[in-house]
């Protein structure tokens, strides 16, 4: 493992000296940029339309943007490139994998970069609900960038054919049973046509099954990212509703839900509600054939949803001139102007509340008010699954999860047999 | 004098192919055997021996047991299968039939498809309610089934798609086989008046056992190395259901950064393909015939 970081560090340093010998005949400061793409859309084409608008008002540096492939691709990459010591300076990653780039040491924290009065403003506008996944330990890691929430895609033509009010969402987990009763659609032989409701449960469950447990009244994890809290007794009662949906109310298709193709389903008319991200907007508003609605998430004791995505992170290893240039960076592309256009283009959450206040989201909030349920779901937001040695912790609820929608273990005993494997995977970070 | 430099020679020529064996296969094995026995370092904790600590967490890891087993099933799944069908598609095209070369290719065409659009292909056709296989299905009155879903179904899924992906591939070295086969021996033996099952079966199935062994060996391999289709359809789920021995090495290594376990259990597959090469190379050869 480690001979082959080291191979591959080989040939990535000897990269790097030919592009540092190249940069040090022409002056500029380089700066390497990593950024993987979650969502459709042209993002390429945005990142290089920044890089060079950038560069031109800022002559001394040369921003660098590389592709790196999926989030899971990039904090491989990102963390590979980090041990063989010749990291990005800066990265967009998952908001979830601060902890895992501490532990690592290959990050610094924004805390010495922010100096002025102005940087401080800044630092301060951003939604609270985005920066919890982005402080801990009295300082600041990341800077939300391509944030979004879980949010519920509904079609009106359905509730209108099933006798629902199609502007009236379900508000709660009662009306939302009740409502994927009545849209759930059997043929003659009792074989379903439409499902009611689907929550994806492939890849990542975790994050929207914590849009069940934070509406049920309980978040996962403490803020230290030290403990989790997957046997209490409201994250039970979560996973509870979740397995009744699929056996008690027979509203949900059976076994794990498919995340990739639960959009498609959704466009294919096989289930009348889904939850995913607010990412899919651009997608699901090119795609549906019919009128669809989006609203936030149903209540049970309280309103509430994971927030999700990607931040901005600075690596250790880089020079105080780097550092500077991609803090100078940062700043310039979350401008509320900038920050509006790319939550247009993409379908993220723009990360900012003056940004909603812009003309130009202004305008589009009023032809497409579907856009702005996330920006008002913000305020029950919390931060999303992350702790120590994060993904071996957050496996473990996965692989719980998955055994109680497919019926291996009772709720109760896969979350036990969870926080029980959690608990010895963070003993040593306390 | 003549011996000296013929043995130079030989060394000589060896050499580059050498350089790169000791540099790509043998030096990380040997590197990985060491880390194997260090901790993984971290930040605020440099690398240590550790002994045999990370391979006594192996046989405590009850993930470690579930993919091992899901491996040995799906090699058992796959290989026999692939290689029957392998087979039997090569003989068939080897005949004199209509649309030969066509069919060729059809068999083959799996095999140059990347594997990774090959399983969002398959994605769909799995997809409950309206996936091929579902629609197919339900022209037979079935109900909907959630293929990669459900605990009991999602292996053999995946494992469908790799016979099918798999089969073709075979195909190509029987065919390359049968074609070389002298057709003498069929005249010979359609004079003596034996039936195409007999023949097939004394003659045509023991000329080809040295590439029945390259096959086999191959099947086996791809067996523990085949896992693109993992990472697209199921990524080991559910509830580790599809966790095979790559995928789980993948996973430490790369998500977990836990590198020194990840190189105990690089380990033990690399024990396990030297075992299962050691065994076909020496039951398997005594009954193989050359020609």
């Amino acid at each position: 493992m480690r001979s082959l970081f080291r191979m591959l560090g080989r040939a990535l340093g000897f990269a790097a000296i030919v592009v540092a010998g190249a940069a040090q005949a022409q002056g500029p400061i380089e700066v390497p940029f990593y950024f993987p793409i979650a969502v459709g859309g042209p993002v390429p084409k945005i990142i290089d339309g920044y890089a060079t608008a950038f560069e031109k008002e800022n002559p001394g540096i040369q921003l660098k943007p590389i592709y790196t492939g999926s989030y899971q691709e990039s904090i491989a990459k990102a963390l590979t490139a980090v041990k063989s010591g010749d990291p990005p300076v800066t990265s967009i990653l998952l908001s979830t994998d601060m902890y895992t780039l501490i532990d690592e040491g290959a990050i610094v924290p924004f805390d010495d970069l922010v100096k002025t009065a102005d940087d401080h403003a800044w630092l301060k506008s951003f939604y609270p609900a985005f920066m919890e996944n982005s402080q801990t330990g009295g300082k600041t890691w990341g800077i939300p960038f391509q944030r979004s929430t879980v949010v519920l895609y509904y079609n009106k033509e359905a509730f209108k054919e099933a006798g629902l009010d199609p502007n009236r969402p379900p508000a709660t987990w009662a009306e939302m049973t009740a409502n994927a009763e009545k849209l759930t659609r059997r043929d003659a032989s009792g074989k379903v046509t439409q499902w009611g409701v689907q929550i994806p449960s492939s890849g990542f469950p975790y994050w929207l099954f914590q849009g069940l447990a934070i509406e049920n009244g309980a978040n996962l994890m403490n803020a230290a990212g030290t403990e989790v809290y997957y046997d209490k007794p409201e994250v039970v009662g979560a996973l509870q509703y979740w397995v009744d949906l699929v056996n008690k109310y027979k509203v949900h298709p059976p076994g794990i839900v498919e995340w990739g193709t639960t959009p498609k389903d959704f466009f294919e008319r096989k289930v009348a509600m889904m939850w995913t991200t607010t990412g899919n907007l651009t997608n699901v508003r090119a795609n549906a054939k019919f009128d669809f609605g989006v609203a936030m998430l149903p209540a049970m004791k309280q309103r509430g949803s994971p927030t999700g995505g990607g931040n901005f992170y600075i690596f250790k290893k880089s020079t105080p001139a780097q550092r500077e240039a991609a803090f100078k960076f940062i700043k310039w592309v979350t401008q509320p102007e900038r920050a509006a256009q790319w939550g247009i283009d993409t379908g993220y959450v723009a990360v900012r509340a003056d940004a909603w206040d812009t003309p130009e989201m202004k305008k589009y909030v009023a032809g497409f008010p579907a856009a702005a349920v996330a920006r008002d779901q913000l305020p029950y937001a919390k931060a999303e699954l992350s702790t120590h040695d994060n993904q071996r912790v957050t496996k473990v609820l996965n692989d719980a999860l998955q055994a109680a929608l497919t019926g291996s273990k009772t709720p109760a005993q896969a979350l036990k047999d969870a926080q029980r494997e959690a608990d010895r995977l963070l003993r040593s970070y306390k | 004098m003549t011996r000296t430099r013929e043995w130079v020679h030989a060394w000589l020529l060896l050499l580059p192919a050498m350089s790169l064996l000791v540099l790509f296969t043998h030096y990380p094995t040997v590197a990985n055997l060491w880390h194997s026995l260090h901790s993984t370092p971290r930040a605020n904790h440099p690398s240590v021996w550790v002994g045999l600590d990370n391979y006594r967490n192996l046989i405590e890891d009850p993930i470690f047991w579930q993919a091992l087993t899901n491996n040995l099933w799906y090699a058992v799944g796959t290989i026999p299968l692939s290689i029957a069908l392998a087979l039997l598609m090569a003989i068939w095209v080897n005949d004199r039939i209509p649309g030969r070369g066509i069919l060729r290719l059809a068999y083959f065409t799996p095999t140059i498809l990347p594997m990774i659009a090959v399983a969002n292909i398959w994605l769909f056709f799995y997809t409950p309610e309206y996936g091929l296989l579902e629609q197919v299905l339900a022209w037979f009155g079935s109900a909907g089934h959630n293929w990669l879903g459900t605990r009991s179904t999602a292996l053999p899924a995946l494992m469908v798609v790799a016979i099918w992906k798999e089969a073709g591939f075979f195909m190509i070295f029987y065919l390359a086989a049968l074609q070389s086969m002298s057709p003498q021996l069929a005249e010979a033996a359609a004079i003596e008046g034996a039936s195409r099952a007999y023949f097939f079966r004394r003659v045509t199935f023991p000329l080809l056992m040295p590439t029945t062994l390259f096959v086999l060996v191959n099947a086996v391999i791809n067996a523990f190395r085949m896992v693109d289709h993992i990472v697209v359809m199921t990524r080991g789920g559910p509830d580790n259901a599809t966790e095979l021995l790559l995928y789980y090495i993948y996973e430490i290594g790369f998500r977990f950064w836990d590198s020194s376990y990840a190189a105990a259990l690089t380990m033990v597959l690399l024990a396990i393909l030297g075992i299962f090469a050691l065994l076909q190379f020496s039951f398997l050869e005594r009954r193989t015939h050359y020609q």
